[in-house]
Parts: C-alpha cells; structure tokens; sequence
C-alpha cells in the first residue's frame, strides 16, 4: 500500500534505468541523506558521532570494495585490511612528502596505490581459483603488514611504527570537531557508494557477474577474462584503500601496520555475509551490524548475567555469540540482511491486502 | 654445510608439524568438500582439553598427577571431546547448509572458529598452560658427538608421530569398511549415496577422525610452544602447506609440510638477513603462490576440468 509503482510510468529510456526507479526509493534516498547528512551531526553527541557513525561509515565504504571484488566478481579475498593498510600508509606518505597535498587529492592517490598493489596480487586469479586464491590472497595480507613493518620509511622513521594522521585541511577549513569529520566522511562515502551502484549496474559490473557465475563460460562469449578480474581487483583496492586512508584520517587518527591484520579482514568479509554478498545496499548494513554488535553485547551482556562474570567471560561470550551468529545467518537468510530488505519491501507493496 | 643440514633437518621437521595441522584440513575437504578453516581453533580446542583434563582429573579421581592412568584418561576424554564436537558441528552447522555454495560453507567454518575458541576458553581459562609429553627438547647427543648436527629428540619424536599418524590414517583408508566408504565419499557423493553409503553418518566419522589428527597435532605443538591462544594460528601456517600439496591429497600434506617447513627456515636463515628477517610470516604464502602459477592445483590436487 505505502510501497507500490503504480501511477508511475516511465516514457523514456533514461526513467526506465534510472538507479531508483520508484518514486517512494527516491523520496527515500534523499531523506536518507537528509537525516545522516544533517540531523545526524546537529542532533547526537561525540560519542555517537567517534564510535558508531564514522567507523561504520568507513567499514560500509571497505565492504562495498570487497563486495565488488568478492560479491560482484567471484574473487574470495582475504586481505581486504592489507589494501586498506595500504590506502592508509599511501594517504599518509603522500601529505606528509608532497608539499601542499590537497587531501582529497592525497585521497584519490591513496586509492590509487592501493588499487596499483591490488593489481600486482590479483594477478595470480587468472591462473587459480576458488579457495587456492582465497589463500593467495592472503600472502597479500602478509606481506603488505609485513612490509610496513620492516621498511621504516613508511611510517616515516617512527620509533614504535605507529604514524600520526596530520590534520585534514580542505580549502583552508581544518576538518577537527567530530561533527566537521563526520560530515566530510558521509559525503565521500555517499559519492563513492552512488559510483559503486552505478558501477555494478553498468557493463562493467554486469561482465563481473558473467565471470562470476562461470568465468569459462564468460570467456567463450567474449567478455576478456584477465582485464574483467584485474578491474575488479584495482576497483575493490582503490575502494579498500580510500577507507583504509579515512579510517586514518577521519576515525582512528594513530595508525599502525598491525591494526590492519587478519582479523580486520575477517570482518569486513562478515560485513559483506551479513551485510548480503552482491549487494551495495548490504555492505552498509552488513558493516552496521559488525561495529554495533560488539558494543551492543559489551552493554548488555553483563545487564543479563550481573558483573560476576568477569571481563574474559563476556569476551569469550561475545566470541561466541558472533561466531554463532555468523552461522546463523548463513543458515536462515544466505543473501543477508539486503535480502530481507527486499522481501520487507515486497510485503509492504501487498499491506494491508495478502495477494 | 652442517650448519646447512643443521637448518635444513629442523626445517623438516617442523614442516612435519604443520603438515599434521593441514592433514585435517585434507581429510575433512576431502569427504565433505567443505574448506574447514575452525581446524586451528579445533587444535586449540583438543590440546586445552587435554590439558585442564590433565589438571582437573588426580582431583576427581584422587591419582597422582604425573601417573600415566591420568595421561591415558586425559587424552581419551579429549578425544571424547571432539567426537562430541565434531558432531555437534555437523548436526548443528553442515546439514542446514547442504548443497550451499562452497563459499558459504567456508565462511561457516570461519563462524564456527570464533564458537571454538570462545568455548575453549570459557571452559577451561585463557591462560598459558605448559604440556609435558616427557620428551626433553634437547639435541641428539650421538648426531652432536659424531657429526656437529643439532637435531632436537623432539622434534624426531613428533616427526616419528606424524608418521604413524599417517601410517595408521592410510590403514583405515585402504582396509576397514568405514574407509572404503569414505574414499567412495570422496570420490562422488551423488554415487556413495545411491548405494547407500549414510553420507551424514561419514561425515561425523570425518569430523572425529579430524579431531583426533587435531588432537594429536595440538598436544605436540603444544608441548612444544605452551598450550595457548597461538595455537590458532597453525591453521595459518597449514594454509600455503594445502595449496602446495592440493587439498585433495594426504601425501600433498606431508610433502607440502615439509617443502613449505624446510623452504621457509632455509628463507629465513639465508635471505632473511637480506631484507631485515621475519620473512617467516609470509614467505610460505609467497612461495605456495609461485607455485601455484606454475600448477594451479597443487602438487597432488586433482586436476580441476572446466565445463560449460
């Protein structure tokens, strides 16, 4: 009843593939952006704004990187946290030596080199497949950590390893108060997920389903194999590296090689199964859903069992419940929480009738 | 040179621990086809048990701590342990999810690491525990006297281990019932099943059979490096081991161990120094890389054939 296209009728080619074809999604989409983009950072405090809102922000720009890699164009990867690694060190080096950097610009050439050494590792999927490049992927993991690590021109001869985000300037306005960083985050997010729709509903992104669904078969009907994955690869690292770079930048503001683990990458590949694998949409809930969950658990778990438990008994808890909850959805909704977006959408077009 | 062999036999033989580790990883792809990445969680899982039984048990029993009725019983339990859990995993997290694609499985296997884990160390604390198996980690005096090599008892010892471990798998694989069953299993699921080999009843003794190879493995590492967190991180090690041997293929694990354990103290040793050293974390994964340009499937795995 809310939710029906009724009345709407498309004349031209342009309205038929519009990105949101429904008057309701568009109406939608923009008070969306109207309510994270504005009453969001007017309305909640600092802690909401540092804890929940701008890692959440950058982790959906992360799994939106590795569900094209992974969800649109077949290719497990477990390194997602080495290119963000790579985004964030790149982002670093390139203001800290290149005088008078713009920071978007530092941004783009972050993504840039992230999407340069997500070539150079995918490299190999033209030759292996399936779970032999899942752990391909993970010499990436290694070495790239491994790599800033060693070579201390990276972080710039710090003692310890760790780099220090200088400040982000645009246009002579210093980007320092939460709500400053938290709006600048939304709005690369925001244009960087509209380009990732765009992306997957083009050619591009359908020749990534086509060798997603069979790549010998993509291959024998002429889309060219080894250019549709390295594309992949370089678009899911430059995503990857762009948030690995705000996460310095805008989130965290110290960064060290070993945050970026393996961990790191392991959740961004829940992300994208909770989240919906192949869906844009997902990747934001997904990512959700991973930096709340902790936060929700850590709040209510002692409320449930009292303090007596003690701290290792909540995070041993905590691990349980997230591994449980991992197989859980694999089990009862396999396509994530995007998929019951849309069977929620399909029930709202029929309510209050049944058929 | 003896330094050379010194660095090459210890590599070897610690090649031979991580291909116990990647052993349970063939066993259970193999039957299942499932990718089970919980197998360092599980090694984790088997040698804690191990050890609180170690502990609890002279108190519930009223026996000697050191006495080899604890020993036995101990293990016995533990080994209880992951028959209960392999089975529980089965029940609980494959059969919902039959005929998913293989990716989810993987990533259910993942979920089912953070479960282990969780639960190994609710159950029986996190802290660092040692394991005495009565084996001194000290060099082979004869080897030392006569020809300057340093190879650790122990290291013989977990070698001599793998060995009959493997031995024993490939016993049961080629003469009993239940491993004929398994080979048809593995060979095609659709065919085992239509002359009624019970696929689920295979796939729990996969699973057992696995938590015994884990259990075994995770009592060597684990008296080896103190029974802790860490011990996840063997399925880490055991990963490049796989892709190099195939997943396939229980000769690929033993082979693949010991290339990846010998290559990579030799790495370590020779090129290390060269690049600032730690080369230990990655260079494995590199080199199963290399490799797999050259043979996408292994050295052992079986020759995959695309069809349209």
């Amino acid at each position: 009843m809310f939710y029906r296209e009724a009345g709407q009728f498309k004349a031209s080619y342009a309205e038929d593939s519009q990105i949101f074809p429904i008057r309701q999604d568009k109406i939608g989409f923009w008070v969306l952006m109207l309510v994270f983009g504005v009453a969001v950072p007017l309305l909640t405090n600092e802690y909401w704004l540092k804890a929940i809102l701008i890692p959440v922000l950058i982790f959906s720009l992360a799994a939106i990187g590795l569900n094209i890699l992974t969800g649109y164009a077949g290719q497990l990867s477990l390194g997602s946290a080495a290119f963000m690694a790579v985004g964030a060190f790149a982002a670093y080096n390139f203001i800290l030596r290149v005088e008078g950097m713009p920071f978007l610009v530092a941004l783009v050439l972050a993504g840039g080199t992230a999407a340069a050494v997500g070539i150079l590792f995918g490299l190999p999927s033209l030759r292996i497949k399936g779970f032999y490049l899942a752990v391909a992927t993970l010499a990436a993991q290694f070495f790239i950590v491994w790599a800033l690590v060693k070579f201390p021109w990276f972080s710039n001869y710090s003692s310890s390893g760790v780099v220090t985000a200088q400040e982000v300037t645009i246009l002579g306005y210093t980007f320092s108060s939460p709500e400053a960083k938290y709006v600048l985050t939304f709005l690369i997010v925001a244009f960087m997920a509209l380009l990732a729709k765009n992306l997957v509903r083009s050619s591009t992104g359908r020749a990534w389903m086509a060798v997603r669904d069979m790549d010998v078969a993509a291959q024998v009907i002429g889309f060219r194999l080894m250019r549709t994955k390295l594309l992949a690869f370089a678009v899911s690292s430059f995503y990857c590296g762009v948030a690995g770079a705000l996460y310095a930048y805008t989130y965290i503001g110290t960064v060290e090689p070993e945050g970026f683990n393996l961990d790191l990458s392991f959740k961004i590949l829940f992300m994208i199964i909770i989240g919906g694998v192949g869906s844009i949409m997902g990747s934001f809930l997904g990512a959700a859903f991973i930096v709340l969950l902790p936060i929700f658990l850590d709040n209510v778990v002692p409320l449930v069992f009292g303090d007596a438990l003690g701290a290792g008994f909540v995070s041993n808890f905590q691990l349980i419940v997230f591994g449980g909850l991992i197989i859980f959805f694999l089990i009862v909704e396999p396509h994530g929480l995007a998929r019951l977006w849309q069977i929620a959408k399909e029930k709202l077009r029929l309510w209050p009738f049944p058929h | 040179m003896q330094f050379f062999i010194e660095v090459l036999v210890g590599g070897l033989l610690s090649g031979v621990m991580y291909a116990l580790v990647a052993l349970g990883f063939v066993l259970i792809y193999k039957a299942s086809g499932v990718f089970n990445f919980a197998q360092g969680a599980m090694v984790f899982f088997a040698a804690l048990t191990f050890v609180g039984f170690q502990e609890v048990l002279p108190g519930w029993l009223g026996l000697e701590a050191d006495s080899g009725v604890v020993f036995w019983l101990a293990f016995l339990l533990a080994f209880i342990a992951m028959i209960v859990l392999g089975i529980a995993t089965e029940r609980i997290v494959l059969r919902p999810l039959v005929n998913q694609p293989h990716i989810t499985l993987f990533m259910a296997t993942i979920g089912l690491t953070y479960v282990v884990e969780g639960i190994a160390q609710m159950a029986w604390g996190a802290n660092v525990r040692g394991l005495d198996l009565g084996i001194v980690d000290e060099p082979i005096a004869w080897l030392m006297d006569n020809y300057e090599i340093g190879v650790s008892k122990f290291d013989l010892f977990a070698a001599g281990m793998a060995a009959s471990l493997v031995a024993l798998l490939a016993i049961l694989f080629q003469y009993t019932k239940v491993g004929r069953a398994l080979r048809a299993v593995a060979d095609d699921h659709q065919a085992a099943l239509s002359i009624g080999i019970p696929l689920q009843t295979i796939w729990r003794v996969v699973w057992a059979v696995a938590g015994f190879v884990a259990l075994v493995a995770g009592m060597i590492w684990g008296a080896r490096n103190g029974v802790q967190f860490a011990l996840t991180f063997t399925a880490l090690k055991a990963l490049p081991v796989l892709i190099l041997g195939g997943f396939t293929s229980v000769p690929g694990a033993i082979v693949g161990g010991l290339i990846i354990g010998a290559s990579e103290k030799l790495a370590e040793v020779y090129v290390g120094p060269f690049v600032g050293g730690g080369i230990e974390g990655w260079f494995p994964y590199m080199l199963a890389l290399a490799f797999l340009l050259v043979r996408p499937e292994g050295l052992f795995g079986e020759k995959h054939i695309d069809r349209v």
